[in-house]
């Protein structure tokens, strides 16, 4: 079963603008999918469209084998959405921001108190309820959306840049927490600008630029295709010129500290062992940049 | 798929709304009608005499009341909803299996509430000043459901164009209050030069406030069934024109 069918699908705004140029796009049911891309790729327009937050120009959508234009209700039912920006309603209580969302979606009070309690509490901000959410700090926010989206319990959850502008411990939080979310069966959707959050956290992508899919693949698949890793090398020696390696391409940065290109064909050992032979010392090493970076500049440009 | 959660949900929003913040919503129509009474009713009125056989008093409390109710009708929706947008807690209801239908009702509803209410608040400082027997109750009742209907629906329509909370000020400042003073809230039409008179049967208020005085006082300028007529067939319109509106995704939906 698939989660989410996407078949040729564009949007033309009214200015002219074709934000999507016919999507086609598969997501399998219990996947962790990333949907990368550019500002302004479409990643925004699409997920308003999965969502009912925009009006597509042509091309089908369903979820869970609903369509969302024939079996709107049903298909509708299945998604939980967390959007960019917070869109709560500021003045009500934590509580009722995501109790009255359950409302919406047919669930009786009484029903829909207990969701809201399951659902507070996963998001750790049961001990907020009854505060009034404007109060709350960015990364609260985050997980007050998150806990909306998730009280009619979805089968599909869309995360929309869910951890943009939270501190590196409340973005791990978070991935534990969507990471706990997947395990017990709910397929997951992630847009994202950090690509090590989608790295780690997803096993298919999809990359969009300028309204199209460029790429579509598992993200083992995907990682496979880099051939060349970056290292910063912290040495003992101090060295007044970079030293000269037949197949890597090394700079140096300070006095102590190299940069090295490494060709997934040549390795890290051969590297050691010729630094060795200089009689350099390396004292630490890391990588450079996220993997996952290089690729995606490579393809939206 | 049933929609009475939705409904109820929405309608328990609406009303949590403007009585959380009361001294907005009901206080002002009591301390303005008190001044009302007080001036136009006791202090002028005592010195203008009877209007169609009842004081002048009497004459002006079905007017206030209900010129109450359609601005507070009115400026729920138009507020509430308007703010709905601009908060843009409106995609709540959108990625929900909500249809157009019941959101309409649910803050047309609302605004129902507040428009009764405030009615009520509004009887309630009236009878400090005068005592008015109810002429017919189903009559004064359903012009004020009614009229209330009317007014929350056009403040939806107002708040689905609304840019900017200037826009939401204009139609109430500019159309509703001159069309409410202008409507026979103070005066009978037999008070007025022909001419005068001829021009005032346009404007629609003046219809429902007589038809709600004929309810309240037994005493009307207009024909009561006409007057249902015509509440009926604006209410019918504009709810039309608020569900084309939202199934176009007008202000709501790119």
């Amino acid at each position: 079963m698939k989660a989410l069918s996407i078949q040729n699908l564009k949007k033309t705004y009214a200015n002219g603008f074709q934000a999507l140029k016919g999507v086609d796009l598969e997501v399998d049911s219990g996947d962790f999918f990333a949907l990368l891309g550019p500002n302004g790729a479409g990643k925004s327009t699409m997920i308003g469209i999965i969502s009912s937050l925009v009006t597509k120009s042509s091309g089908v959508v369903s979820v869970f084998g609903h369509d969302l234009e024939k079996d709107t209700n049903q298909a509708k039912s299945c998604i939980g959405l967390v959007p960019q920006e917070v869109n709560f309603n500021q003045f009500e209580t934590v509580k009722n921001v995501v109790s009255i969302q359950a409302g919406y979606y047919g669930i009786p009070r009484k029903q829909a108190l207990a969701q809201t309690e399951q659902s507070l509490r996963q998001m750790d901000l049961w001990d907020k309820r009854n505060l009034v959410s404007r109060r709350l700090s960015g990364g609260m926010k985050r997980r007050l959306m998150i806990a909306r989206a998730m009280v009619h319990q979805p089968r599909l959850l869309i995360l929309d840049e869910p951890t943009a502008g939270v501190d590196i411990e409340i973005r791990r939080a978070m991935w534990q927490m969507m990471q706990e979310v997947n395990r017990q069966g709910t397929t997951i959707i992630l847009t994202t600008h950090y690509l090590e959050e989608a790295e780690s956290l997803c096993r298919n992508i999809a990359i969009i630029n300028n309204g199209e899919i460029v790429e579509k693949s598992a993200m083992n698949s995907l990682l496979q295709r880099i051939h060349i890793d970056h290292f910063v090398l912290d040495i003992a020696q101090n060295l007044s010129a970079a030293p000269c390696i037949e197949g890597y391409e090394i700079e140096l940065v300070d006095s102590q500290v190299l940069n090295v290109a490494v060709p997934k064909s040549h390795g890290l050992n051969r590297l050691f062992q010729q630094l060795s032979g200089l009689g350099i010392e390396v004292l630490s090493l890391k990588n450079k940049s996220n993997r996952l970076e290089q690729l995606f500049i490579d393809l939206v440009q | 798929m049933n929609y009475s959660v939705a409904f109820r949900t929405i309608l328990y929003k609406e009303i949590r709304r403007f009585t959380r913040i009361w001294p907005q919503t009901l206080l002002p129509p009591a301390i303005t009608t008190a001044l009302y009474f007080l001036i136009f009713g006791k202090l002028i009125g005592e010195r203008i005499g009877s209007v169609h056989g009842v004081s002048y008093m009497d004459y002006i409390v079905p007017g206030v009341i209900l010129m109450s109710v359609i601005s507070h009708a009115y400026s729920n929706v138009v507020s509430s909803f308007y703010s709905t947008k601009f908060q843009h807690h409106i995609e709540e209801l959108l990625v929900a299996p909500v249809p157009n239908w019941v959101i309409l009702v649910g803050y047309v509803c609302g605004g129902i509430a507040r428009g009764v209410l405030v009615g009520a608040v509004v009887t309630g400082v009236s009878m400090l000043f005068t005592h008015v027997s109810v002429a017919n109750g189903w009559i004064t009742v359903s012009v004020l459901v009614l009229t209330a209907t009317l007014f929350a629906l056009a403040g939806f329509i107002n708040a689905v164009f609304a840019d900017s909370f200037d826009d939401i000020s204009i139609i109430p400042n500019f159309v509703l209050t001159p069309l409410s003073y202008l409507g026979g809230v103070f005066y009978s039409l037999a008070m007025l030069p022909p001419i005068w008179q001829t021009i005032a049967l346009g404007n629609p208020i003046l219809y429902m406030i007589n038809a709600f005085r004929y309810g309240l006082i037994g005493v009307s300028d207009v024909d009561i069934v006409l007057a249902f007529e015509m509440i009926a067939g604006f209410i019918l319109f504009l709810s039309l024109f608020s569900l084309l509106l939202m199934h176009k995704g007008v202000g709501i939906k790119n």
